[in-house]
């Protein structure tokens, strides 16, 4: 966990003394909507369908346990006992009053958590791996990084109207949990000759023209990450596009410039100021990463007995084949909660299972809990020989459904339930595919699938990067999806193909379950995944099985 | 300000105004009193393009109290009152169409 400072704690209350009193002199009447509207979305407060939405950030999706109960408390006092984790590593309280809404910030502020760079044309909340600083391939912990990112964009008088929204990703790891290619700005942290850096990618992003982030420089240093950072934002800043909202993302001036244009003025920008205040030395990360309190974990073996044994029972072991992941440090193991139940809303948590998820946290886990971009929650420092234990309770407040990365753990959008820029309904979908892929043994027979659903072409629910995607569109008010097939979110990242014409919310499910027997059907064995299947045999059998009459 | 003549605004058929409670958010409809309702039932409708114009000019007007007005298309019922005639409207009047969890709705 990093530690905030006194002017972090500081900060925090002033800005809610601040939107206290905006929130008065709105409801007296004394600002009306128009001056109001930037303020709450300044602070991670939209207008829904039915009623004000509160998104909180959760920098480089850490919690501590003390944090979560107090998320907990926000949903049980101000909302209706419960939360909405996004694919931002944030979460979301659906039901807030304007008028309560500063007392549940001050709550939040009790425990330094915030709404601030949720939402609004600023640099957004950093995201990262949910396994950082404990997975096996991490080169390093980027977390680190992501707080020195933080610390620089937080209030940057220069970037806080940009053209647009503005999101950052960075991983450390070789397999990208991240989604780093799909961001703004991607960094993947490696080495070079015993030196830290990172690889550079812009441009990437979902919404109405994805594109995937091309890479503009292989190796920066770390100690050049802001600087470069500044040059990248100020090419923006100064170049992208305010005449239409729709082309007024990074990407789009990427796209439109070519990728070596935009960095050759990066790099020029860069030139003038790569050795100016912005320099990272070494005292400065170091003091930052001091103020990172990782928890001293015992000195342990693998594979303690007591798993071994746990092991023989096959519900157990199941669990413990799709939803543990190995740690860096030895006797110790990454665990994935996943928030995807069959028949509920993917990514949704009750306020009395996030107070008994810390509970876990501080008696299993260092009290730490991470939030993952696929909707899930991780404990990411838990000792082998607590995992039985661990999964007894887990099962017991309904977050060990052993199908993490599996076809029922979705990423869905809120949807038309309750956004208001929708066109369909997401979570619905989501429910009866997970209804129809209720099987824990079918579905880890079909192997790493991932489905995402969105509500609308804004993408926030990664369709174009689902090996199956689903968007929902609107005909005549009837709702309709689309379905792409081949997208990949990781390293390798791709959009997904759109396959034929929309289907109707009734048949959306057979056609994936199609899709899916397709799969089934031409693997050359069960080693090959979906996403292989499909790379490998192109979409065209895929199609002509998916809309073939019954 | 754009004279009233040159608006336009295309209705299909009976519309009323509808909006966010400043307050707490929560779905209201203009009434013919020009308040607002909390039930569609009892909503202002309008049936043609000077009618919609003229309640959601009232709407405007009152932005303290309700916030985003826009029209709806709607659909008269059996009882001669409003109901909401598709989808999103018809989440608006009733809620999320999928369960909330156990408890939910006590609270707020
Ligand atoms: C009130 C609810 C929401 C509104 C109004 C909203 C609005 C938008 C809009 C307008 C875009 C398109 C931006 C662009 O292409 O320039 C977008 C993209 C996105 N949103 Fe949301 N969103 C909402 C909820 C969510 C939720 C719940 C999540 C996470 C589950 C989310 C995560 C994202 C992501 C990941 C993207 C695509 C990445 C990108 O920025 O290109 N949003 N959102
Ligand atoms: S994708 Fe569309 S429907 Fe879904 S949350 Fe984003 S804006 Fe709303």
């Amino acid at each position: 966990m990093y530690v905030y400072d006194e002017f972090d704690r500081a900060f925090l209350q002033e800005r809610v003394v601040e939107f206290r009193d905006q929130v008065e002199r709105r409801l007296a009447g004394e600002l009306n909507e128009e001056e109001f509207k930037p303020l709450r979305l300044m602070n991670g407060v939209y207008l829904q369908l039915h009623a004000y939405m509160l998104r909180v950030c959760i920098p480089y999706g850490t919690l501590s346990a003390r944090q979560l109960r107090a998320l907990a408390a926000v949903a049980r006092k101000y909302d209706r006992g419960y939360g909405h984790f996004t694919t931002r590593q944030n979460i979301q309280f659906n039901w807030i009053k304007l008028a309560e809404l500063p007392d549940a910030m001050a709550d939040l502020a009790e425990v330094v958590i915030h709404g601030i760079q949720t939402s609004g044309n600023c640099i957004r909340n950093t995201t990262t791996d949910p396994w950082a600083g404990a997975a096996a391939d991490e080169v390093e912990d980027p977390r680190l990084y992501a707080e020195v990112i933080r610390q620089w964009s937080t209030l940057h008088p220069e970037f806080t109207y940009l053209p647009r929204k503005f999101k950052i990703a960075i991983t450390a790891a070789k397999h990208d949990r991240a989604a780093i290619r799909v961001h703004d700005v991607g960094l993947r942290l490696h080495k070079r000759d015993g030196k830290t850096g990172f690889e550079v990618m812009v441009g990437g992003g979902l919404g109405r023209s994805p594109y995937i982030g091309k890479t503009i420089r292989d190796f920066l240093p770390e100690e050049d990450l802001l600087s470069y950072l500044e040059a990248i934002l100020r090419t923006y800043n100064l170049g992208g596009r305010r005449d239409n909202i729709y082309k007024a993302r990074i990407k789009i001036q990427v796209h439109e410039m070519g990728a070596e244009a935009f960095a050759q003025k990066v790099e020029a920008e860069w030139a003038e100021i790569r050795d100016g205040a912005l320099k990272l030395d070494k005292a400065a990360l170091d003091a930052i990463r001091d103020r990172f309190l990782n928890p001293a974990l015992e000195d342990l073996e693998d594979a303690p007995a007591s798993l071994a044994t746990a092991l023989a029972d096959p519900d157990f072991a199941r669990w413990h084949a799709n939803s543990v992941a190995p740690h860096k440090a030895k006797g110790h193991a990454i665990v994935t909660l996943s928030l995807k139940p069959v028949g509920a809303p993917p990514g949704d948590a009750t306020a009395d299972q996030m107070d008994a998820i810390a509970d876990l946290a501080d008696a299993y886990a260092y009290g730490e809990i991470r939030v993952a971009h696929e909707q899930n929650l991780t404990l990411p420092y838990v000792r082998q020989k607590d995992l039985p234990a661990l999964w007894a309770k887990l099962k017991a407040i309904g977050v060990a459904t052993p199908n993490v990365g599996l076809i029922s753990d979705i990423i869905a959008c809120p949807g038309l339930d309750y956004c208001s820029l929708a066109n369909a309904r997401s979570i619905p979908v989501a429910q009866k595919l997970t209804e129809r892929f209720a099987d824990d043994a079918r579905i880890a027979d079909i192997g790493r699938l991932h489905l995402n659903i969105s509500g609308c072409i804004n993408a926030c629910g990664h369709h174009h990067v689902g090996h199956i995607g689903i968007l929902g569109v609107e005909k005549k008010d009837e709702e309709f999806f689309q379905i792409t097939l081949g997208g990949k979110g990781n390293s390798k990242a791709r959009i997904g193909e759109l396959i034929g014409p929309a289907v109707s919310e009734g048949e959306v499910v057979d056609v994936v379950e199609r899709l899916v027997e397709t799969y089934l059907d031409l693997r050359t064995s069960p080693a090959e995944t979906f996403i292989a299947a499909v790379q490998r045999l192109g979409t065209d059998p895929f199609k002509e099985r998916a809309y073939a009459p019954r | 300000m754009t004279s009233p003549l040159q608006r336009k605004l295309k209705i299909a058929g009976p519309t009323v105004v509808t909006a966010n409670r400043l307050a707490d958010g929560a779905v209201v409809w203009l009434s013919p009193a020009g308040g607002w309702t909390d039930s569609i039932g009892a909503a202002a409708v309008g049936s043609t393009s000077e009618d919609v114009l003229r309640l959601l000019d009232i709407a405007h007007g009152d932005e303290n109290t309700a916030v985003g007005a826009y029209p709806a298309p709607v659909r008269i019922g059996a009882d001669g009152t409003p109901e909401p005639a598709n989808l999103r409207e018809r989440i608006r009047v009733s809620g999320p169409t999928v369960a909330l969890p156990a408890g939910a709705s006590a609270a707020a």
